[in-house]
């Protein structure tokens, strides 16, 4: 009986890790292939073994000190890019903040509808979406600058950010609001003072969300930005791609820097986030 | 206004929440909505507007029609959105299953698991991309190692470069859904699966009979979603394919951004005015489950 049961556990450790081991492999080869060309030598690169014979960082020194044509931008791309995601951050905490305010603290009328309607950006879907804000960037005259992207990712992030804040805003206690109010707090007090220092942790969620959305945007910035000099990185690493002599290990030098921060970002706020998404999600 | 009635009114304000009077809360409550609102009218109901009234001549659906790469491209948008969504979802239950499991090295799995969703798209496919180059690709070169002759020029084939982007659109989602999913199976009361196996129920019938039951919802909702967000996944295929070999790789999202990139607006347009029968029924259904 017990020798059964013994069996019988170690068939389901077994099935476990049979589901395990792919996962582990399927999730981390193409992440391992960046790196590995990251630290291989140039014709060591293309030889398919599991470790190079000579692991350099050779690759990183040429990327950082921006020694090849396709990388004269490198240190202005990743400014570029970093501009952008603070960018992209403050306005969708400017406008989600107060948006949720309104829509939570202060009860206001067709606040539901607004919400609706601003969740109703995430159903059209991302490329289509790209296209008119495009021509329309361009009638605003906003075309390679950095305005027109930041304002284009604020547009994508800030329902979301609404939605997120709307929630947390819900749960702090009216009669805090009331308290203040017979005190004689005008509601831009009540925004400062009580709203905004009760909100922090949402606020800092919000925040980093925005924040890696924009830095991790290709499609519009392909679209909006095209001067070499004000493009963002992740379009300057799809630039290597329009030439056949593309320097494969520099490419994948620089995308294993690009990926770095965000992967950090999102694992030290790991806990906030998917808290944060995943409780929107249960409750839909 | 007499002075007896704003003493009244002020009065009647100091011991109720509308203290300011419904007007002027309301007033205020414009005030801070208003930067919202006018990045809504400016960016996305301006844009679909004119974008409408730039594909309002049916000459454009003529035209788009007559484009061979236009019913390709249908077509494999289709294929994209039932194959891959399905595919996807179904792992993403299968292993929001396998994450529940309490075992140390399942925890570290988990906290790997998030990369693929947690980089950004571009290093990655151009990784996948590199891995398939017919030359000097590493996958052909462990072919050609082990069986000494030429592995196939992966994305040259019509069929088997789009099968890739949907893997890549697999492997880079797979983990938000099941995410999603996860939470969705935490949040069933635990009694209920030890109840279940008191009873003697087996593996099969506590999934069929307690987990399928409270996650159908979520399930759907969830697919219905990954349909709306997967028709404007660009990046898959773009990085991935191009839209090659030949055109024949394009999906609605790529095809959009290609007229673009030709200067052929009008098409542009009139090819996403054409997704609308495909995504309207999603939002339509989507919004009847979540206004539920």
């Amino acid at each position: 009986m017990s020798l059964r049961r013994l069996l019988r556990n170690i068939g389901f450790e077994t099935g476990l890790l049979l589901i395990g081991i792919p996962l582990l492999l399927w999730t981390l080869i193409p992440i391992y292939h960046m790196f590995l060309f990251a630290i291989s030598p140039k014709d060591a690169a293309f030889s398919g073994q599991l470790w190079p014979t000579n692991p350099t960082l050779r690759n990183f020194g040429t990327v950082l000190s921006q020694k090849h044509h396709f990388l004269n931008h490198f240190w202005l791309q990743m400014f570029n890019s970093l501009v952008i995601s603070i960018g992209t951050a403050a306005i969708t905490l400017f406008v989600a903040t107060a948006a949720a305010f309104a829509i939570s603290r202060l009860r206001m009328k067709g606040g539901r509808m607004v919400m609706n309607l601003a969740l109703l950006t995430y159903f059209i879907p991302a490329a289509f979406l790209a296209v008119p804000m495009y021509k329309t960037m361009g009638m605003y005259g906003l075309l390679n600058n950095d305005w027109a992207l930041v304002l284009a990712m604020a547009t994508i992030a800030s329902p979301y950010a609404i939605w997120i804040l709307r929630q947390a805003s819900d749960k702090l206690p009216v009669e805090l609001d009331e308290a203040a109010m017979i005190d004689g707090a005008s509601p831009f007090q009540l925004f400062r003072l009580i709203y905004l220092p009760l909100m922090v942790p949402s606020l800092i969620a919000v925040g980093t969300y925005a924040l890696l959305l924009a830095w991790n945007e290709y499609l519009y910035a392909f679209l909006l930005l095209s001067k070499n000099t004000a493009i963002t990185l992740p379009v300057a690493l799809g630039n290597f791609l329009s030439a056949d002599d593309s320097p494969w290990e520099l490419l994948m030098t620089a995308g294993f820097l690009y990926a770095l921060p965000p992967a950090a970002i999102y694992y030290a706020f790991r806990r906030y986030m998917s808290s944060g998404l995943t409780a929107g999600a249960v409750k839909g | 206004m007499t002075a007896s009635t704003i003493d009244t009114m002020a009065r009647r304000g100091r011991t109720r929440w509308a203290s300011f009077g419904l007007s002027e809360r309301q007033a205020w409550s414009v005030l801070f909505v208003a930067p919202y609102v006018a990045i809504f009218i400016g960016f996305v109901v301006f844009p679909v507007g004119y974008s409408f009234w730039l594909a309002r001549s049916p000459q454009l659906y003529v035209e788009l029609a007559a484009d061979p790469i236009f019913l390709r491209t249908v077509v494999n948008t289709f294929v994209f959105l039932v194959v891959a969504i399905n595919v996807k979802m179904a792992l993403a239950l299968f292993l929001s299953g396998f994450f529940t499991h309490r075992r140390w090295w399942v925890k570290v799995l988990a906290v790997l698991f998030v990369l693929p969703w947690a980089v950004p798209s571009i290093p990655t496919i151009l990784s996948v991309r590199f891995m398939l180059n017919p030359e000097w690709g590493v996958i052909n070169q462990l072919i050609f190692r082990l069986t000494a002759e030429d592995g196939p020029n992966w994305l040259n084939d019509p069929a088997l470069a789009l099968t890739l982007s949907m893997l890549v659109h697999i492997w880079k989602s797979l983990p938000f859904w099941t995410l999603i999913l996860l939470a969705g199976r935490l949040a069933i009361p635990g009694e209920l699966y030890e109840a279940a196996s008191v009873d003697g129920a087996g593996a099969w019938h506590r999934f069929r009979y307690i987990t399928w039951p409270s996650m159908s919802m979520l399930y759907v909702t969830c697919t219905l979603l990954s349909m709306i967000f997967t028709v404007g996944d660009f990046n898959s295929v773009y990085l991935l394919t191009g839209g090659g070999p030949a055109d024949l790789t394009h999906v609605l999202a790529t095809l959009g951004i290609r007229y673009l990139r030709l200067d052929q607006v009008g098409l542009a347009m009139a090819s996403i005015v054409c997704a609308l029968p495909l995504i309207l029924p999603l939002v339509y259904f989507m919004m009847r489950r979540l206004s539920r």
